[in-house]
C-alpha cells in the first residue's frame, strides 16, 4: 500500500496547483483546471471501454433520462448489453491491467476461480464502467468546480482507484517505485505517466480525507 | 511508508475471530491502494470501527496480507466480490 503523507506536495499539472478535495457543506469538492479535467476523462473514459468494451464511455449514467430502446436493457448501451447477456468467462483476462481489475478469488483453485468469476465478472465490470460514467457525468471537459454527493464521492473513489490501479501495472508501481524512478530521464515516457499517477493519488487521498 | 503506528504491536488476537464455518476472506497487499483508501473501504464494507479497520489495514501492509472476515463460503465470496468492487486484492480460502 502507499501513504502520500499529510505534507505530499499536489503534483503541478497545469500553471496552477490544485488543491484537492475538501469538505464542505454542500458535498465535497474539488476546482480542477481544463488540463486536470482533460486527463482524467481521458483516463477514466480509456479504463471505462477496457472494461466495459467501446463505448462504455459514452453511455449515460445510471438514473439519467433514459433514451428510446434503451429501457429494456436497464439502460446499458447496447453493446455491453451483449457481452452481459453472454455467460461469464472462466479464465482471468490476459491483459494485465484487467486482470487486476478483473482479479482471481481463489489463488490456487483455478476451478473455483473460473466459477466465480463466471458469475460475478459482469456485475464487476458493469459497476466499474458505472463509476467512471458517475465521474464523465459530474466532471466538465472544461474543468471547474466539482461538488458531489456521497454517491457520487463514492463512485469517484472506486474509479480514481481503478485508473490508479491500470497505471500502476502499466508504469510497474512498486512500494519503492519513488526511488526506482527517480533517475528517469527527463525524456523518458515514463515521466509524464508518472506525474499523472501522482496527481490521482493525490486527488483520491484528499477524497478519503473529505470524507472521513 | 514508513511510521509505524503502535497498533502494530499488539498482539495477533485482534484478527478477526475464525469460527466454526472456516471459510476467509483475505486481502493481500498491493503497492496501488492507498492506506487511507484500504482503511476506509473495511469501514465501509464491513462496518468495523476505525481502529480495527486500521489494525488490519496495517495487517495486510506489513503481513502482506490479512483475513478480514470469515463465515460461509457463500458470504466471503459476497466479500470477496464487493472488496474487488473497491479495487482491493482479495481472495477467498478455506482455513485449515
Amino acid at each position: 500500500m502507499s501513504d502520500p503523507g499529510d505534507n505530499a506536495d499536489a503534483p503541478e499539472i497545469a500553471e496552477e496547483i490544485m488543491a484537492g478535495f475538501r469538505r464542505t457543506p454542500r458535498g465535497v469538492s474539488a476546482r480542477f483546471s481544463a488540463a486536470e479535467a482533460g486527463i482524467l476523462r481521458n483516463l477514466v473514459a480509456q479504463v471505462a471501454e477496457l472494461v466495459g468494451g467501446p463505448g462504455s464511455a459514452e453511455a449515460p449514467p445510471a438514473g439519467a433520462p433514459e433514451g428510446p430502446g434503451e429501457a429494456a436493457d436497464g439502460g446499458l448501451p447496447m453493446d455491453f448489453a451483449e457481452i452481459l447477456a453472454t455467460d461469464g468467462p472462466l479464465a482471468p483476462p490476459e491483459d494485465p491491467v484487467l486482470a487486476r481489475l478483473l482479479p482471481d478469488a481463489y489463488g490456487d483453485d483455478p476451478e473455483a476461480a473460473g466459477e466465480f468469476r463466471q458469475y460475478t465478472e459482469p456485475d464487476l465490470r458493469s459497476g466499474k464502467v458505472a463509476a467512471a460514467q458517475t465521474v464523465l457525468a459530474t466532471l466538465p471537459a472544461a474543468g471547474g468546480r466539482v461538488r458531489l454527493s456521497a454517491g457520487d464521492a463514492e463512485a469517484w473513489l472506486r474509479s480514481l482507484n481503478d485508473v490508479r490501479l491500470a497505471l500502476g501495472v502499466i508504469l510497474g508501481i512498486t512500494e519503492d517505485y519513488e526511488r526506482e524512478f527517480s533517475g528517469l530521464d527527463p525524456g523518458d515516457p515514463r515521466e509524464a505517466y508518472l506525474h499523472v499517477y501522482d496527481f490521482l493519488t493525490f486527488l483520491q487521498e484528499t477524497l478519503v480525507r473529505a470524507l472521513r | 511508508m514508513s511510521v509505524a503506528p503502535a497498533e502494530v504491536e499488539r498482539p495477533e488476537t485482534d484478527e478477526v475471530v475464525v469460527p466454526d464455518t472456516p471459510w476467509v476472506t483475505i486481502v493481500w497487499n498491493d503497492p496501488v491502494n492507498l492506506m487511507s483508501y484500504v482503511t476506509y473501504v473495511f469501514q465501509k464494507v464491513f462496518g468495523y470501527a476505525k481502529p480495527r479497520a486500521e489494525k488490519l489495514m496495517m495487517d495486510v501492509h506489513h503481513k502482506g496480507k490479512a483475513v478480514v472476515s470469515s463465515g460461509t463460503r457463500e458470504s466471503m465470496e459476497r466479500d470477496a466480490e464487493i472488496l474487488h468492487g473497491y479495487g482491493l486484492w482479495a481472495t477467498v480460502s478455506h482455513d485449515r
